[in-house]
């Protein structure tokens, strides 16, 4: 199986282990993971901004560059909720790319959600040990459905356990540009998500989009914790946690 | 209602900070969230109700103006009079005629948010005409010096007992008292007579049956029944969107409405108004007025923001916005907040008006999961955001950034240049401790919270590495 990592480009920043993570498990999972290098942004930024010409025009990037792969993963629910529920409507008029982006769209999927729908991983290899926490991701949750996924796979390693925090489907207060042009809200919000995070006594808050851990993570340490760690899911599936 | 939302940033960040207002908002979460799982827990397939709820509020939308003419003749042949309302001065002005024609001093009001939204309580005080607001949390504000409520539902959701106890005390001159059964039935004892001295009623509609010319009001505290009942004239205000084809679809968007307002299966009060008294009936209106207000409806209905025109008014987009959990309604600076808000105040008033609401949004789309009839909230305030990108309304510097970003996305060889560079100044930044707490430009972010610095290497680079 031909698969094409979105890498995403906070992982490609910030955080490249991410990508790296992604990689192993789907490897892991027998794929042949390839790695277009033009690759930048899904457009999301510029979509939720209302630049709709800006969206488009990395959309049509996007395309270009993953089409024809049998399946498309990102490390995010964020970037692979923009491909797989937004790109489409963004050709509304444009039947003849609407397609084809359809048919990306069909085929891109959430790391998380890859690894159990797809390739019903039975194994991970990983060994992380301690009490986690997952943050559920809005865009993973409320766009693709990504919530069981992660939890089948932190209970394929026996070192973890899971304890949930409360609200844990309430946005954490990222939001993209929203963490910048409201900073205050967002820190409020990021802040009640550090709260219930930190109230079950997990020693990592997990989860599965870049944008949030960064938030959770911002907030967290400014809040003087400087303790608990921060995990993108992958990272801790892949035995790349410490 | 004055109109502030222009100051959102500002309200917004002030009420972060009002630890009474936190304590009030606080309770958003563990009542009216709670509740409304349980009751959507409870029904069963409540997806199909969203669903049919949907199907009924566009059908009636599809043929709005037949659905509105069969009302006209439906109310009409039973004895009620329609009017026609263009915009807020229209309205005010049609209500004011029929009190002045009548010889009204007093009206006793039933909660109405289409009342709010055109100022009808301050063109009636000009008129000379006393407003008596009778919801409950209504009339907490109205003798707080007209404030305007905080939520469509929960008017004073902002407010605790405290603030009552103590407004209470001061305004009714009566001995203070926290027990909010007693703080009730004190304002019970006042507004009773109220409604009994009252000339006219007015009342809000949560829908207008196109079949038999009906409106029908939902409430909990009995008090509408009495503004609808005792005096001698009822006059209905409502927006051209409320109505529903029949009693049929009216049924099954109240099985909608109040699951998912406050949790409950329905309200204490259903209260359906056909017609004024008959001669063989011994309780109602001598006569019944509905005015139907369009106020920018139509001009919605025609446009990309039609999908809006469904909603049912429940409120259950605010109480899941994390935002609005966060900062209030007060923030939001007009008559609807939270997610509602920023697609319905700059429709209504102008996107130049309301220039920060589409965007003071995350996006979780939490409000258009639980939206009874599925309006896509968070699709809509978008197509605000590109129609304030089109019209320049958007700060300059957002501008400038998005473009210039959104031009190097899209040339790989430069893209991968300036991230390797902001890796290594990143990671320079961030020093030992590997946290930034101070970033030029992005002081919204740094303010609050520090910024995890990144390891000084890109993806792209290291994977290039790996693969040599």
């Amino acid at each position: 199986m031909r698969v094409a990592l979105f890498v995403t480009c906070l992982a490609d920043l910030m955080r490249p282990g991410v990508a790296f993570a992604a990689i192993r498990l789907l490897e892991h999972g027998g794929c042949t993971v390839e790695v277009p290098e033009s690759q930048t942004c899904c457009g999301q930024p510029a979509y939720n901004s209302g630049d709709r010409a800006t969206a488009i025009a990395l959309a049509r990037k996007t395309l270009e560059e993953f089409e024809g792969f049998d399946y498309v993963v990102a490390p995010s629910g964020s970037c692979g909720g923009m491909i797989r529920a937004h790109y489409p409507e963004l050709f509304r008029d444009d039947p003849a790319t609407l397609k084809r982006i359809e048919a990306l769209a069909g085929r891109t999927r959430e790391l998380t959600d890859f690894l159990v729908s797809v390739l019903k991983l039975d194994s991970v290899p990983g060994n992380y040990t301690g009490t986690v926490t997952y943050h559920d991701s809005c865009s993973g949750l409320r766009e693709l459905g990504v919530k069981a996924q992660p939890r089948a796979l932190l209970a394929k390693l026996p070192g973890v356990t899971l304890t949930e925090m409360n609200e844990a489907e309430t946005c954490c207060g990222f939001g993209g540009t929203f963490s910048l042009k409201f900073g205050e809200v967002s820190t409020q919000l990021a802040d009640n998500k550090c709260g219930n995070a930190c109230a079950t006594g997990a020693d990592a808050i997990v989860g599965g989009d870049l944008g949030c851990l960064l938030n959770i993570e911002g907030r967290l340490r400014r809040r003087g914790d400087l303790k608990t760690k921060v995990l993108h899911i992958a990272e801790l599936l892949a035995g790349r946690g410490e | 209602m004055e109109l502030r939302s222009n100051e959102f940033k500002a309200r917004a960040a002030a009420n972060l900070g009002d630890a009474k207002l936190q304590k009030g908002l606080g309770l958003i979460k563990v009542k009216a969230v709670v509740n409304r799982a349980n009751a959507v827990a409870e029904f069963g397939d409540f997806e199909a109700l969203r669903e049919a709820g949907k199907e009924i509020r566009n059908r009636a939308l599809a043929d709005l103006d037949l659905y509105l003419e069969r009302f006209e003749r439906e109310a009409t042949a039973r004895g009620a009079v329609v009017h026609w309302a263009e915009n807020a001065s229209d309205a005010c002005r049609i209500i004011v005629d029929i009190a002045r024609e009548n010889g009204v001093k007093k009206v006793a009001k039933s909660k109405s948010m289409v009342s709010e939204e055109v100022g009808l309580n301050e063109a009636l005080i000009e008129a000379g005409i006393e407003p008596v607001e009778t919801d409950l949390g209504e009339y907490i504000l109205q003798i707080n010096d007209a404030e305007p409520p905080s939520h469509i539902v929960m008017p004073v959701i902002h407010k605790t007992v405290e603030d009552v106890a103590d407004l209470f005390h001061e305004k009714h001159g009566t001995p203070r008292k926290t027990d909010p059964a007693a703080l009730t039935r004190e304002a019970r004892e006042i507004l009773r007579p109220q409604f009994l001295s009252a000339e006219m009623g007015i009342s809000g509609a949560n829908f207008i049956v196109a079949e038999t010319g009906s409106t029908l009001i939902v409430t909990n505290e009995g008090n509408g029944r009495l503004c609808t009942t005792l005096p001698r004239l009822h006059v209905a205000i409502t927006g051209i969107e409320k109505v529903v084809p029949t009693l049929e679809d009216a049924s099954v968007l109240l099985r909608l409405l109040p699951r998912s307002a406050t949790g409950q299966a329905i309200t204490n009060y259903v209260s359906l108004h056909t017609g004024p008294k008959r001669l063989e009936e011994s309780d109602g209106p001598q006569q019944f007025h509905i005015v139907l207000v369009d106020n920018g409806r139509s001009k919605l209905l025609a446009g990309e923001m039609r999908e809006m025109l469904r909603c049912i008014r429940c409120g259950a987009c605010m109480n899941h916005c994390p935002v609005y959990q966060a900062v209030g309604g007060h923030a939001y600076g007009w008559v609807y907040p939270g997610p509602m808000g920023n697609i319905l105040t700059p429709s209504y008033v102008g996107l130049e008006n309301a220039v920060a609401l589409p965007n003071a949004a995350t996006m979780c789309n939490q409000c258009g999961v639980v939206c009874p009839v599925k309006i896509p909230l968070p699709d809509l305030m978008r197509t605000l955001r590109e129609e304030q990108m089109a019209r320049g309304l958007k700060p300059w510097a957002e501008r400038m950034g998005l473009a210039l970003w959104g031009w190097a996305a899209q040339q790989p060889a430069l893209y991968a240049l300036g991230t390797r560079i902001a890796a290594r100044v990143m990671k320079w930044m961030g020093g030992s401790e590997k946290l930034i707490h101070r970033l030029p430009f992005v002081s919204g972010w740094t303010d609050g919270r520090d910024f995890p610095a990144p390891a000084g290497k890109t993806f792209r680079e290291l994977y290039q590495r790996s693969k040599r």
